[in-house]
């Protein structure tokens, strides 16, 4: 997660919180806080710097910084590259995309992954699904 | 890559949208979840749950499993992104409002509206430093003129009641837009199987549950939809969405929720200061009630439609304002905008004045002499001697409520039953 706060009341740190709480590990990275913690994760100055396997880049930055992270993400061998609510680069995107990466822009992870299990129904949000299936507990 | 399967249709909507069976029993019905409060995992969670940091249940006046149902329903049939279910049709205008005003802002709303609202607005927003200004919404353009740089939303229902005027809901988008308005639709006597204010623009649908929806005249309630559109942060008139909210530790709500912001804003502040919670009984009433919507409402306008072609025809009877009739003004709009019917709710002017407009709810067998519209049952008023018996006849006239109009709401008996009725109570009034 490229630009992880460590102030709790940010957004960034309520989706690591989530997705960690649905079982993701989140690695945070943040050059102002590299060497710290965050939510029990160390903290890395680079996306280049992490030396475990990536599946995902959660970008929490503007849209200017994402062309690097991108070029980053696309060595790092990421599978997917997200922008958050907000953030938009089409042809950071079209670049990923075309070195076989999976783009999502201007989403939430967490949100995405409540409105598909259920939980963001609770909010009273329209989650465009439609089912006869019980929904999982 | 699977192709991706045709939306679902409308009516496939009515009945699914927001449920599915019951996790634990697997009740294929919507459960009454009566309960006010809800169980934290540990500490942690509940933590999780008051940040907002998570999704969760804590306290019925906020939410609760049986009016969240109802919320994604309504908002997935207007077309919108969430929703929020309110006590009533006034507490859904009070919420939307309340989600965007501070002391001395201005909103601009068309002066042809639910006389209730016209009352809500004019006199107790005024006690929360809201200034309302009504235009009168046939020229669009009076919007634009009316507006000032304290000036934030234009608010219109697009089929009036009981005028039945029909407004150019394009149009007025438009004009609120350009100048970075929110465009707020009460489509309460329309419903969204007749119109879809969204599409023409609208930001916000705000309903009266109590009417359509429901349906069966046994439940209250009001619902606030958010498009999802509006970009809060294109100008400095929506600071409680853009700004940080110290009652949530700071939180910027545009900024962490996106086009949810409003949906959660009314839950977490709205909900939570104002209190107009519905109740999980109503809401279960109005989502079962909302899965024959769409079968309801095209009965509803074809009874309207023949209700209104005979009383054009009666000789007891000197106008009747249907906008499904071609000799209303309003017959080009309605084609444009409510293009399954013009509702259900009319008026009409008996002839012999006062006296027979008395005469006539007293002399009805079917019809019931009450002050509501939208129920299965035939509905009828003089507002003359009843909602409007304050006024001079002078007001009375300039809000559409003079000395002989009389506002029909059709219901769904059989035609010639409804018929019949008005006949014998018309020939009553005339001899007087
Ligand atoms: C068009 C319209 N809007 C709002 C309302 C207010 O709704 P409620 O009575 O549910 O508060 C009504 C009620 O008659 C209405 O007709």
């Amino acid at each position: 997660m490229v630009g992880a706060s460590e102030h709790w009341n940010r957004p960034s740190f309520f989706a690591m919180k989530y997705l960690q709480d649905k079982g993701y590990r989140v690695i945070p990275v943040n050059p102002q806080a590299k060497g710290e913690a965050i939510l029990g994760e160390k903290v890395y100055a680079d996306l280049a710097e992490i030396p475990d396997r990536i599946d995902m880049v959660d970008i929490f930055r503007r849209a200017e910084a994402v062309p690097a992270i991108v070029d980053q993400a696309i060595k790092q061998g990421a599978k997917v590259v997200w922008m958050q609510l907000g953030v938009r680069h089409d042809a950071a995107a079209a670049k990923a995309e075309a070195a076989g990466l999976k783009v999502v822009m201007n989403r939430c992870p967490k949100i995405e992954y409540s409105r598909l299990n259920g939980e963001l129904a609770w909010s009273g949000v329209n989650t465009g699904i439609i089912s006869s299936k019980r929904r999982k507990l | 890559m699977a192709e991706k399967p045709p939306a679902p249709g409308f009516e496939t909507l009515a009945i699914h949208a927001g449920a599915a069976p019951d996790p634990v029993t697997g009740a294929r019905s919507t459960p009454i979840y009566q309960t006010t409060a809800y169980v934290f995992d540990d500490v942690d969670h509940a933590a999780s749950l008051f940040n907002l940091q998570t999704y969760g249940y804590i306290y019925s006046r906020l939410t609760n499993p049986t009016v969240s149902v109802l919320e994604e329903r309504v908002a997935t049939l207007e077309g919108g992104r969430g929703a929020i279910a309110v006590a009533s049709g006034h507490a859904a205008q009070l919420l939307a409002f309340f989600s965007f005003m501070e002391p001395g802002d201005q909103f601009i709303a068309s002066n042809k509206l639910y006389g209730g609202s016209i009352t809500q607005f004019g006199r107790s927003f005024k006690k929360f430093g809201w200034d309302c200004v009504f235009v009168d919404a046939d020229d669009p353009e009076n919007f634009r003129r009316a507006i000032t740089p304290r000036c934030k939303a234009i608010f219109v229902e697009s089929l009036s009641n009981p005028t039945g005027v029909i407004v150019d809901l394009e149009r007025i988008a438009e004009i609120a837009h350009e100048a970075g308005l929110l465009f707020i639709v009460d489509n309460t006597m329309a419903s969204p199987f007749i119109c879809r204010p969204m599409r023409w623009g609208a930001d916000l649908v705000v309903h009266s549950t109590t009417k359509f929806l429901s349906g069966h005249g046994n439940a209250m309630g009001g619902v606030v939809v958010d498009s999802g559109r509006f970009d809060w942060a294109q100008n400095d008139k929506f600071k409680s969405l853009t700004e940080p909210e110290p009652a949530y530790h700071d939180l910027r709500f545009y900024e962490t929720f996106g086009d949810l912001a409003l949906t959660v804003h009314g839950h977490a502040v709205g909900l939570r200061d104002l209190g107009a919670t519905m109740a999980p009984l109503n809401a279960f009433l109005t989502i079962t009630g909302i899965e024959t919507l769409p079968l309801r409402m095209e009965r509803h306008v074809a009874n309207a439609q023949a209700v209104a072609e005979h009383l054009e025809r009666h000789p007891a009877v000197s106008w009747v304002a249907y906008a499904g009739l071609p000799a209303s003004k309003y017959h080009a709009l309605a084609r444009k905008y409510l293009p399954k019917g013009a509702g259900s709710v009319f008026t009409f002017g008996v002839k012999g004045g006062y006296e027979a407009g008395v005469a006539l709810v007293e002399a009805v067998e079917l019809f019931s002499h009450l002050a509501n519209v939208g129920d299965t049952r035939s509905l009828i008023i003089h507002p003359a001697s009843t909602t409007h018996r304050q006024l001079t006849t002078e007001q009375q006239i300039a809000a559409g409520a003079g000395p002989d109009v009389v506002r029909l709401s059709i219901g769904l008996e059989s035609i010639a039953d409804i018929i019949g009725d008005l006949d014998q109570g018309l020939a009553k009034a005339m001899r007087g």
